[in-house]
């Protein structure tokens, strides 16, 4: 039977990654499934839901020569995947503030602390080089509801000099 | 009455134009009534649009009512729905009868003013804002052939206007 895996590809960036990465998994008879794909600090990386008829030492080798040719290091995990088992986000906060160490930990300490699941995390730096700004952005389920979180936003805000909102998702199913 | 057949995408008639309706008789309200059961026997939603059944028909309905704490009008029927005005941005998550198992995020104009017929061919003006303007215009493109997959926003999107806003202290 089929097992899924996480493959995970991590390089310098330049155009065609995705499309020659894709087009070997395809040719050896792999499916893939959820992906998430982002260009980080010039360096392009994957991680990708891969299903293959194959073993773990056998989808590597298949992967080395795009690896090599793409300038890309590897890293395959054997993984119970699941489809069609979304979960769905019922909140979203954004955090900012000066960069400096720390900041990731301290918001998402108080927000897990507060009962915040989170499903999808993404930071940034942005501002001027002298002078950065540190971003995060993240959905996530509130497990112990939106009002935790609200209060825990207002505690960083106060004791951490950050800028924090939160916005409850409401989805429509239409 | 009826349950009707949802269809799901990749069907293609999901991605088809429909056409207005122009004659306001006893079969277009049994369709409409058809099509409220179809709505109400499926998973929760506060929308459907005649196409998702297969009938390419300018006809919605809208019930934002299971909602609370949002401004509504109830149930409606609306038949060659036209948008007169809108203004405002806002993403909302969205998601489909006929895609399941998947939402995503759209931009959406906050406040519309629109023009329909009603069940019997009378005009009926409504202003509509937020969530129940966002399940009108969802629900407005099925009849153009489109549907919320085609208007997704990148995670990433929404910071980059919300960035602008002025944090809620």
């Amino acid at each position: 039977m089929d097992q899924w895996y996480m493959l995970t590809f991590v390089g310098k960036d330049r155009t065609g990654i995705v499309a020659n990465v894709t087009r070997a998994l395809f040719e050896g008879k792999c499916n893939l499934g959820e992906a998430s794909m982002a260009r980080l600090g010039g360096n392009f990386t994957i991680m990708l839901m891969v299903r293959s008829p194959g073993s773990l030492e056998e989808l590597e080798s298949m992967m080395t020569p795009v690896a090599e040719k793409e300038g890309l290091r590897v890293h395959v995990d054997a993984i119970e995947g699941e489809l069609h088992h979304h979960e769905e986000p019922d909140v979203r906060i954004s955090v900012y503030g000066a960069d400096r160490a720390g900041i990731v930990a301290d918001v998402t300490g108080a927000l897990a602390e507060a009962g915040l699941n989170i499903l999808s995390l993404e930071t940034d730096v942005g501002g001027a080089p002298a002078d950065p700004i540190y971003i995060i952005y993240l959905d996530g389920i509130a497990t112990l509801g939106i009002e935790k979180l609200d209060q825990a936003l207002k505690t960083l805000r106060k004791e951490k000099n950050l800028d924090a909102s939160l916005t409850s998702i409401e989805p429509l199913t239409a | 009455m009826a349950v009707l057949d949802v269809l799901l995408y990749p069907d293609p008639r999901l991605k088809q134009a429909s056409k207005p309706v122009d004659i306001f008789d006893a079969a277009l309200r049994d369709f409409v009534a058809d099509l409220q059961e179809t709505m109400l026997s499926g998973p929760p939603s506060v929308g459907i649009a005649a196409p998702q059944t297969g009938r390419l028909e300018r006809i919605v309905l809208v019930d934002v009512s299971g909602k609370l704490k949002t401004p509504h009008h109830g149930f409606m029927t609306l038949i060659n729905p036209e948008i007169i005005s809108s203004d405002g941005s806002v993403l909302g998550r969205e998601g489909c009868l006929s895609v399941p198992d998947y939402t995503g995020n759209v931009y959406r104009a906050e406040r519309i003013a629109l023009t329909a017929k009603d069940e019997f061919g009378l005009t009926r003006n409504y202003n509509f804002t937020g969530f129940e303007a966002r399940a009108v215009q969802h629900e407005m493109d099925h009849l153009d052939g489109l549907l919320f997959l085609d208007r997704l926003v990148s995670r990433r999107d929404r910071f980059r206007r919300k960035v602008y806003k002025a944090p809620a202290h």
